[in-house]
């Protein structure tokens, strides 16, 4: 009997979060408007959050498009195919590795960090604070955040996969010898505006709203000591990244799947 | 009975709990416009949640509390809001921005909730940090402070607005002799300067009593002893007693709650021998 207490006990905290986090959600969305006012907020934001990611997002963007080049190559001159090299590479940046490890990478470097930091304004009673200051800390604080992740983390894929495809040509034209015409004309041609790189685009979108909404509701929702923060951003990376790879699957079925 | 309008915060009846822990079980509290009123009692007995029930940041279980004349559950947000603008609070903590910088944390009410010229946020500002004695120390940040110093940077900003009514979350705990000191004498100074009204929840006695007005003792849920503080000190009351004099027991017994003492001990030698 014991655990299916147990198991009842959980499944009611699973749906009071899922509750909380979406009752949270809504109240962002309110708060966004406001930021058109605020615009410093959102750009002070964005440099946290965006610009602070970019040495992470471009050294794993040039190291993944190096070795798509490396194994690419590898499987393709068996078929004597080594000249559609860059086609290979640019589709697996743009539709799946660009959004996908981005989001991952975003977890782990920005979604963290503001999970950390949310948790500790609440535990240092900053949040609180603001509140009795009769100032609204989810538009003061969590709005700008999240304007800013939903922003930052589309320019991060696309900076990624534009290294990436850098990354491969470095490998493929200048160490393996693929023509270098052909690695950027096989590109174009096999690369399609709307089914490639808008989908890749709609993807991080959605990855952005999902990555920033968790890593947010983790910290506002972290029990305020200095255990229940470090458990929250665990989470944040955790849950994230499941949910990314999730997403990721359900997308591509509908973008790609017939 | 006193005419409604003396009193800017009155508790009624006032009932809560947390989970299955009762922390107020009918509390009646007034407290008098430009007065200095204390909310004692020993550690646990909610006196931080009283703070947080007045600033409508919780919601009684049961029980009304009305401050200004507006009761503080039933307001809409804006509203509470509103009325929070005329309150200050000073957390236990300081709860100072950390990433901001003295200057503009005491800067940070002025630029949300008015659109005054830069020039005036300024001159503003520098009175504030000047009443708490921090006006050369503006441009530190609150990681820079001593703890006293964050405390009074906390009630400069607490006072930014010029609220009605401040409150103060155990402002003396951990404070040095000189700095407690001071916050003593800023507490009644200012209260007396700029026609505040103070909520001190404390469990310094002395610091406490010697710049009240008026003391309620809150312990288990209720009040259990109030007046000035000579009332108090003459009051035969044994909770009065055992929390001014500082006795280790009386009505907050010194034990906490357990099964008889030689009962635990031949428990533990039973399971002792159970487990070989």
């Amino acid at each position: 009997m014991e655990w299916l207490a147990g198991l009842g006990h959980s499944a009611l905290s699973f749906f009071q979060r899922l509750g909380r986090g979406h009752l949270l959600f809504f109240a962002i969305l309110q708060g966004l408007p406001g930021m058109v006012l605020r615009p410093g907020l959102v750009v002070q934001q964005v440099y946290a959050v965006g610009v602070l990611s970019l040495i992470i997002i471009v050294v794993s963007g040039l190291f993944v498009g190096m070795v798509l080049g490396l194994q690419g190559y590898n499987t393709l001159v068996d078929f004597g195919a080594e000249q559609s090299l860059g086609s290979v590479v640019a589709l697996t940046l743009v539709r799946e590795l660009g959004p996908v490890v981005t989001a991952l990478l975003f977890a782990g470097r920005a979604g963290s960090a503001l999970t950390a930091e949310i948790g500790l304004m609440k535990a240092t009673e900053q949040l609180s604070g603001m509140e009795m200051m009769a100032v609204d800390p989810v538009r003061r604080v969590l709005a700008p955040r999240f304007l800013a992740g939903f922003l930052s983390l589309p320019v991060l894929a696309a900076i990624f996969s534009a290294v990436g495809v850098w990354g491969g040509y470095f490998v493929g034209v200048g160490l393996l010898g693929v023509d270098d015409g052909a690695y950027w004309s096989q590109m174009q041609a096999a690369t399609d505006f709307r089914d490639d790189v808008w989908n890749g685009v709609i993807k991080s979108l959605v990855f952005g709203v999902v990555a920033t909404w968790i890593a947010l509701f983790e910290g506002y929702d972290a029990i305020p000591t200095s255990e229940g923060v470090s458990r929250a951003t665990t989470r944040t990376v955790v849950h994230t990244s499941l949910a990314v790879l999730g997403l990721d699957f359900v997308l591509t079925a509908l973008m790609f799947g017939e | 009975m006193s005419r409604p309008e003396e009193h800017l915060v009155r508790i009624r009846d006032l009932h809560f709990s947390r989970g299955h822990r009762k922390i107020f079980d009918g509390v009646d509290l007034d407290i008098r416009r430009g007065s200095v009123t204390a909310i004692m009692g020993p550690s646990g007995t909610g006196k931080t949640t009283l703070l947080k029930l007045i600033g409508g940041q919780l919601r009684p279980d049961a029980g009304t509390i009305e401050v200004a004349g507006e009761q503080v559950q039933r307001l809409s947000r804006s509203r509470l809001y509103e009325l929070r603008k005329r309150m200050g609070m000073l957390f236990q903590s300081g709860a100072l921005f950390t990433d901001l910088n003295l200057y503009d944390n005491v800067a940070f009410p002025l630029r949300e909730h008015t659109r005054l010229p830069e020039a005036m946020v300024r001159d503003l500002v520098l009175m504030k940090l000047e009443a708490v004695g921090l006006r050369g120390a503006r441009d530190l940040m609150p990681s820079e402070l001593s703890g006293g110093m964050a405390r009074r940077a906390a009630l400069a900003r607490a006072i930014a607005l010029d609220p009605t009514m401040i409150m103060y979350d155990e402002p003396f705990t951990g404070q040095d002799p000189i700095s407690m000191g001071v916050l003593v004498k800023l507490i009644r100074l200012l209260n007396d300067a700029l026609g505040l009204t103070s909520i001190i929840v404390s469990h310094d006695v002395k610091e406490t009593a010697a710049i009240s007005d008026y003391i309620y003792l809150i312990a288990q849920g209720r009040i259990v002893a109030h007046g000035t503080p000579a009332d108090l000190e003459r009051s035969d009351s044994a909770w009065a007693q055992q929390f001014l004099n500082a006795e280790p027991d009386g009505p907050v017994p010194f034990h906490y709650p357990a099964a008889p003492f030689g009962e635990d001990l031949l428990a533990g030698r039973e399971s002792r021998q159970g487990g070989r």
